[in-house]
């Protein structure tokens, strides 16, 4: 090859080498170039002080908060969900299929909105609610049932296929061998979903945690109590610039985190069929 | 004993048929793929409910249609190795023998005694601690058979379970089942499509087509037109 370096086979070959590295190198910079600006904005002692900012603090503690509590919510009521729409065939099914679906496409202040019009004081059940003096709308209840709304659908998609590929012989066996429905379900069923009910579930908590639409609508952005890390970063915009690099910067490291976790519990191949 | 009167309507056909194993004998289960074969089984285990019919073992009623008694799988104890054996992969191989005596209650302190005791019947001692799914075809076959015998049934049905098996391991299970038949005196249904695994091992013969038994008789009496369906199977 060395000897006819110039050979037309050889010129098209480095040709097509280096269009595709062209092509590969710019997609990559164009994705992380915005992400690493945020990194050369700061310096490690700007980051560090402004982590013990008491507005930074309240909103890091809020987004988690509520986070974890939208994920556990999901995760309880949605895997029994899960389980009983991936085994069972009832009218209505691919509707139900659908509304799962709808909140991924669906635009997130539309989502909000659609909250507001439902839960808020003069909604069509708010205002009943509101006759008991509760107010759901623009508390950190709000938040988290925005979060729960447009982050659930990774978790249920990701539960109901894993339910449905996994072989049911497994199950019936462990049936015959007298293990009761609840018994099989938690010793063969979870057990061989968990690696990709885990990743569905990082994917959801990540959803929430990076939720602004459907929150800033039905729950306003008041510090300490509506006020997450996403809204934080947008309210830092007309304040403090260096704080809105910090929350910025944590929500990059937590998503990084994320994908890397995704990434590994994918490996983990489900035994189906 | 096992009585069982089984109707279920299928896609294609009708099942219908009465079968009846004796305690200590082993029923040969033939016939085309689609007959119904594993159907039946799945009806015996309750897996799947009949539309109409009764299944007693042992004078005890696991499904009666005429009073309404249909009785759960986990409490029917019934023996069934599935025909891709299941192995679960999360297990290692001991671990997936002392699945069932677990959910069966039996003491903690025993099922190590007993684990081992299977483990050496079936000649994967060295693989114990071995997670099922590293495991070859014919080893995980060995587990899930030793998994169903290890309950103790009152029944035990297996679907083609010397099909991932080497010839000296068939053998060896072959001996292994007819004796655990046998000396625990219950009855037990094979499926399979060999005609050398019925001389080997059946009493009696069975041949279902749609759904329906077209011969039945005793293993040696297999005329040529109801018992050979390997070569139609070898295909698959």
């Amino acid at each position: 090859m060395a000897r006819f370096p110039l050979q037309p086979e050889h010129y098209r070959r480095s040709l097509t080498y280096i269009g595709a590295a062209v092509l590969v190198a710019s997609v990559t910079l164009y994705l992380a170039l915005p992400v690493a600006a945020l990194f050369f904005r700061t310096t490690p002692e700007l980051f560090f002080s402004s982590l013990s900012d008491p507005y930074v603090r309240s909103a890091l503690y809020l987004s988690l908060a509520t986070s974890v509590v939208s994920l556990c919510i999901v995760v309880l009521v949605g895997t029994p969900f899960a389980y009983a729409h991936s085994r069972y065939t009832y009218p209505g099914k691919i509707v139900v299929d659908t509304f799962i679906d709808l909140p991924l496409v669906l635009p997130p202040a539309v989502a909000g909105f659609a909250l507001l019009v439902l839960y808020g004081r003069v909604g069509l059940i708010g205002k009943y609610l509101n006759m008991f003096g509760i107010s759901l709308a623009f508390t950190t209840v709000a938040v988290i049932m925005a979060q729960i709304f447009v982050a659930s659908p990774f978790y249920l998609r990701q539960a109901k296929s894993l339910f449905e590929q996994l072989d049911p012989a497994y199950e019936q066996t462990a049936r015959t061998l007298g293990a009761s429905p609840l018994r099989v379900f938690t010793t063969v069923t979870l057990p061989l979903t968990a690696g990709g009910l885990v990743s569905g579930a990082v994917m959801t908590f990540g959803r929430a945690l990076g939720e602004f639409g459907a929150t800033i609508m039905f729950a306003g952005n008041l510090p300490g109590v509506t006020q997450t890390m996403p809204l934080a970063v947008y309210g830092a915009m007309q304040g403090d610039f260096n704080i809105g690099i910090t929350i910025s910067i944590l929500l990059v490291i937590i998503s990084f985190a994320i994908m890397v976790a995704v990434r590994y519990l994918a490996s983990r191949k489900v035994p189906h069929a | 004993m096992l009585e069982a009167e089984l109707k279920k309507q299928l896609r294609d056909f009708s099942l219908e048929l009465r079968i009846q194993v004796n305690c200590g004998k082993i029923l040969a289960l033939m016939g085309e793929n689609g007959a119904g074969k594993s159907t039946v089984l799945n009806l015996l285990s309750g897996l799947l409910t009949p539309d109409t019919g009764s299944i007693r073992l042992n004078g005890r009623k696991l499904y009666d249609a005429a009073s309404g008694i249909s009785m759960p799988v986990e409490s029917r104890r019934i023996g069934y190795v599935l025909q891709n054996s299941a192995a679960f992969p999360h297990l290692t191989a001991a671990g997936n023998i002392a699945y069932g005596m677990r959910a069966h209650h039996v003491p903690k302190a025993r099922i190590p005694d007993l684990v081992n005791y299977w483990l050496d019947v079936m000649d994967i001692r060295s693989i114990a601690g071995v997670k099922a799914s590293s495991l070859s075809g014919g080893q995980k076959q060995r587990v899930a058979i030793a998994r169903a015998l290890a309950t103790g049934p009152d029944l035990l049905i297996l679907d083609e379970p010397f099909t991932a098996l080497d010839a000296e391991s068939t053998a060896k299970v072959k001996r292994l089942l007819t004796a655990y038949v046998r000396d625990l005196r219950i009855p037990c249904i094979v499926v399979t499509h060999r005609i050398t695994d019925i001389q080997d091992i059946g009493d009696t013969v069975c041949t279902l087509s749609r759904g329906g038994i077209v011969w039945q008789g005793r293993a040696g009496e297999i005329p040529d037109s109801a018992g050979n369906t390997e070569g139609s199977e070898s295909r698959n």
